[in-house]
């Protein structure tokens, strides 16, 4: 019997040595070429050597998949593997009642469970009586079925997460070959490894299929999507990828200034692979060298980065405040994590908004954009890149741990399919002066050390209006803050208007910014299936906002901001609009939100009007 | 000595700008100005491919007053910037302007890490023991007990001596020069220029107006002779008036011993060698002290070693001669994807 289903939730959980990111990875990849939407999200845990079998040794790895409606990596599991007790209870608190939880009851001993903080047994005294519980003896069907293969006891080990991977694929009719074809291309020295593992992912495959607990197996059906060449990316390698294509649509080298910070530095290891595109990467000494180097690199013509997240932010301020200055084209990637101060490195927030935007002594005003989900990190990697060089401003773009890490199918663009970036360069010389300006834009030019009859000086003292000269007159001072104003304030006229979901409705907006994108959509999006009065609209252009962001607001009754901090983006919103009242639903957990949550408050506020 | 016949395409006032220089009068800044100047001309340099880059500090207004290509950035931060720029365009001849306070205190860790990489880059080092642009603080390299507006009672902390500094992150290049003489400036910052690497040159510096004299003793006419060691490799280690006083090493130290005195021939005397790789005495030359010893001046040490632009740029080639993509459309469609159609 097969029964099917819209859409899943997958969790595969274990101790951080059990293979469970690869296992989902694997699940990931076939399932993903099967069709399907997908969502994943990887979730390590904080310390690096937590005792085995402790919860903050569990390492997880969530995936959830569907033929439509899949916008986030969803709110809970359908079905969890735990490999572990310890695995089991760091994710008791997020079951729903049916979910499906297989564990390997092998582990269940007394000594485990106590390790992993269970006071009796959850498999005796009720603790689990809402679940499904599928008790499989992994690790022994492990061994027994490679025992003749003469490994060593931790090689066989090692091979469980394939059992449960097997099972899974069981569960949900998905073909073996892809992970089969994995193992004797990555093993393909190793035969012997690569046998074991294929043999135990069969063994999990014909135990599901065998034991009885399962009383169906199900089929989610593929999606329905533009026909194209799709692969898996995460946020930070779509960043990485955006920036390179945007550095060879502007003919300019890409240049990466950068020291390594959770969660950015996978921005750093992807670009550093890629050298033979031509990118130069300097791994500074500190974030202040970092953004320092990458100034130091646009002055001399390159597509100059640096990567960061909220602390290194904090260190770089200053030399932002110099790129402002300097009229130079510069893009900060800050990868959002937990703060203030360390904070919770490895969970996500949106809490450094503010710092975006008002980090800097003086008036001194920076383009902000964020990305939305992980594939469309290509996209507003490469929007950065392009407001930094047209507009010759720095441009900080906003991403966070939840999209950097996450995952999902991405359509390949090609660099046909991406538009040309124009850098603002002088060919005149008798039309050049420092900071002289495009009419338009209010760009200066962009011309760089090694070209004759240009030699210029620049730096972060103030500066006299078209000659760039230094300049301590009180009006220059005035016009030219007013112009770094302006000149931000008009990338406004190269951006799309903002849009919104369900024009219709009158009675609530909801408005979210960044990473957060998915789960908001899909929250609004199950809302508007049942009501006609519940619109959506999401920023991604923080400033300038688009030039619409104005008559949105007006005609909705309630107006609520949802954001992963205390209330940021609704705080400057407030303060361009005092006209609105913008309502805040803020969640400060380190961790997304949930549709659920979300659904709740929305309605809440839409039966609060109707009452 | 060298000789002196080179074609100058441009004379040394035509690589100064038009911008008024605002120094105070007689600060020792006017010199070096001259030097480089005068330095870029006769290695016909072109104005376009000189870039200067300084941090924060009175010595630090010096690329506005150079016609050439040039970034005034943020405190302590020149060797990031100038580090980016020289990775970003190998072919500029770049050049550090920073002072005491800029590349010892707030730009210190920059500075060791920059020495460590050794982009090619010449750092003018402006030491002049004193915060000038903030009106006479105490700085890195004021001697221990010094008074100054930030300590009347006197300081109580060690200070860092540029060279020791340098050579124990491993410099390739070390000089030091007064302001007070540039020839000497101009035939030591040519061979910076010339050394592939990062080449710190300190420059003893007179801030006249918080600091005057520091250097005085070292300097002035009357004591120079006796005070300070021009050092040229391959030349013995002689100084003073009639050049008889020279530098011995005496088992594990160097002392100072004048010809013709204890049976002291020429053949006592060390010979310099700035290239030696083993940078032992070149170290014990940097910590020569007044009064017991002459200041060692010039080049102290100049090896050879890989650049670290060169070396990037060298793997960087090799991956794009060596790659198994030709685009990034090709990555873009590597690996694990799969079509709908
Ligand atoms: S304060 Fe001292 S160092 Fe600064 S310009 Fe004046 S004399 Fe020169």
């Amino acid at each position: 019997m097969k029964t099917e289903l819209q859409k899943v939730v997958i969790k595969f959980a274990g101790d951080s040595g059990d293979g469970m990111q690869l296992a989902g990875t694997l699940f990931t990849d076939t399932t993903a070429s099967i069709g399907n939407q997908i969502a994943t999200f990887p979730d390590y845990p904080s310390e690096i050597r937590a005792p085995q079998g402790t919860v903050a040794g569990v390492s997880g790895f969530q995936v959830h998949f569907g033929t439509s409606g899949v916008h986030s990596i969803g709110d809970a599991p359908d079905v969890l593997i735990a490999m572990n007790p310890a695995a089991l209870n760091a994710n008791l608190v997020n079951l729903k009642p049916e979910c499906t939880v297989i564990i390997d009851s092998d582990s269940f001993s007394k000594k485990s469970l106590e390790k992993a903080g269970f006071e009796g047994d959850p498999l005796e005294d009720g603790t689990l009586a809402e679940y499904k519980i599928i008790e499989a003896p992994i690790t022994s069907l492990t061994k027994t079925s490679i025992a003749d293969l003469g490994l060593d006891n931790k090689s066989m080990v090692r091979c469980k997460n394939m059992f449960a991977l097997g099972m899974i694929f069981w569960l949900f009719n998905e073909p073996l070959e892809q992970t089969i074809e994995f193992f004797n291309q990555k093993f393909g020295k190793k035969p012997l490894i690569a046998q074991a593992n294929i043999t135990v992912l069969k063994t999990g495959h014909n135990f599901a299929e065998t034991i009885e607990a399962f009383k169906t197996s199900f089929i989610v059906p593929p999606a329905k999507k533009v026909a194209g060449v799709y692969r898996n990316i995460t946020g930070n390698e779509a960043t990485a990828w955006g920036l390179m294509a945007a550095a060879k649509k502007a003919n300019r080298d890409l240049f990466l200034g950068t020291y390594p910070i959770t969660p950015a530095t996978d921005i750093l290891h992807e670009l550093t692979k890629h050298k033979w595109s031509g990118v130069k990467i300097f791994q500074a000494e500190d974030e202040i060298a970092g953004v320092c180097s990458a100034i130091g690199a646009s002055f001399a013509g390159d597509l100059a980065i640096t990567t960061t997240s909220g602390p290194g932010m904090a260190l770089k301020t200053e030399a932002i405040g110099l790129a402002i200055m300097a009229e130079l084209p510069l893009v900060i990637v800050n990868v959002q994590r937990g703060g203030p101060s360390t904070g919770l490195p490895t969970k996500t927030e949106q809490s450094d908004l503010s710092q975006a935007l008002f980090g800097r002594n003086g008036d001194s005003p920076a383009v902000v954009i964020s990305a939305s989900t992980p594939a469309t990190c290509f996209d507003w990697a490469f929007e950065a890149c392009r407001i930094a060089i047209e507009h010759m401003t720095p441009v900080i773009l906003l991403t966070e741990s939840y999209i950097a890490n996450g995952a999902e199918p991405w359509k390949v663009k090609l660099l046909d399919e991406l538009e040309e970036i124009c850098p603002n360069t002088c060919n005149n010389v008798e039309e050049w002066a420092p900071y002289k300006r495009n009419a338009e834009t209010l760009a200066r030019k962009w011309v760089t050390p090694g070209t004759p009859g240009y030699e210029h000086r620049i730096g972060g003292l103030e500066k006299e209006d078209v000659t760039g000269n230094v300049s301590y007159m009180p009006l220059n001072h005035e016009k030219m803050i007013q112009i770094r104003d302006e000149k931000v304030a008009r990338v406004a006229n190269s951006i799309p208007l903002q849009r919104v979901k369900g024009k219709n409705a009158n009675k609530l907006l909801v408005v979210g910014w960044g990473g957060q994108f998915g789960v908001i959509f899909g929250a609004v999006n199950e809302l508007q299936q049942e009501r006609n009065n519940i619109a959506f609209t999401h920023f991604n252009y923080i400033n300038p906002l688009p030039k619409n962001t104005g008559e949105i607001f007006e005609g909705f009754e309630r107006i609520v901001v949802c954001e992963l901090n205390n209330g940021q983006f609704a705080n400057y919103l407030q303060a361009q609009f005092p006209q609105f009242k913008f309502e805040r639903y803020n969640k400060m957990q380190g961790l997304p939100f949930k549709i659920k949550e979300l659904k709740e408050q929305f309605n809440e506020i839409l039966e609060a009007g109707d009452a | 000595m060298e000789t002196e016949t080179i074609q100058c395409l441009l004379k040394p006032k035509e690589y100064g700008s038009d911008q008024e220089v605002k120094w105070c009068p007689g600060c020792g800044d006017y010199a070096v100005l001259n030097a480089v100047k005068k330095t870029l001309s006769e290695l016909n340099i072109p104005k376009e491919k000189a870039t200067f880059i300084s941090g924060i500090g009175c010595s630090s207004r010096f690329p506005y007053y150079m016609d050439c290509y040039g970034f005034h950035t943020i405190h302590g931060r020149a060797a990031g910037v100038a580090t980016g720029t020289k990775i970003a365009n190998p072919d500029l001849s770049v050049w550090m302007v920073s002072g005491d306070g800029d590349s010892l205190a707030i730009g210190g860790n920059h500075f060791i890490h920059a020495v460590r990489r050794n982009v090619d880059i010449n750092l003018l080092l402006f030491n002049n023991e004193i915060y000038g642009l903030t009106k006479g603080q105490y700085s890195p390299t004021s001697e221990k007990g010094k008074v100054t507006k930030s300590s009347p009672h006197g300081t109580v902390e060690e200070p860092f001596n540029p060279g020791e500094l340098a050579l124990g992150s491993n410099s390739r290049f070390f000089a030091r020069v007064p302001d007070t003489d540039v020839k000497m400036m101009v035939e030591v910052f040519k061979q910076a220029e010339q050394h592939k690497g990062f080449s710190v040159v300190e420059i003893l510096q007179n801030c006249v107006i918080f600091n005057d004299k520091i250097h005085a003793t070292l300097t002035a006419k009357e004591t120079k002779a006796d005070n300070q060691l021009f050092l040229k490799h391959g030349e013995p280690m002689l100084f003073g008036a009639e050049n008889t006083k020279g530098i011995r090493l005496n088992g594990l130290e160097l002392e100072v011993v004048t010809i013709g005195e204890n049976g002291i021939t020429e053949a006592d005397i060390l010979v310099h060698d700035a290239e030696n790789e083993n940078k032992t005495l070149q170290y014990m030359l940097t910590q020569m002290k007044l009064l017991e010893f002459p200041v060692a001046m010039g080049v102290i040490r100049n090896v050879k070693a890989t650049t670290y632009d060169e070396a990037l740029h060298n793997q960087r080639k090799h991956e794009m001669e060596n790659s198994k993509f030709n685009s990034l459309d090709d990555l873009f469609l590597s690996g694990n994807t799969f079509k709908v159609k």
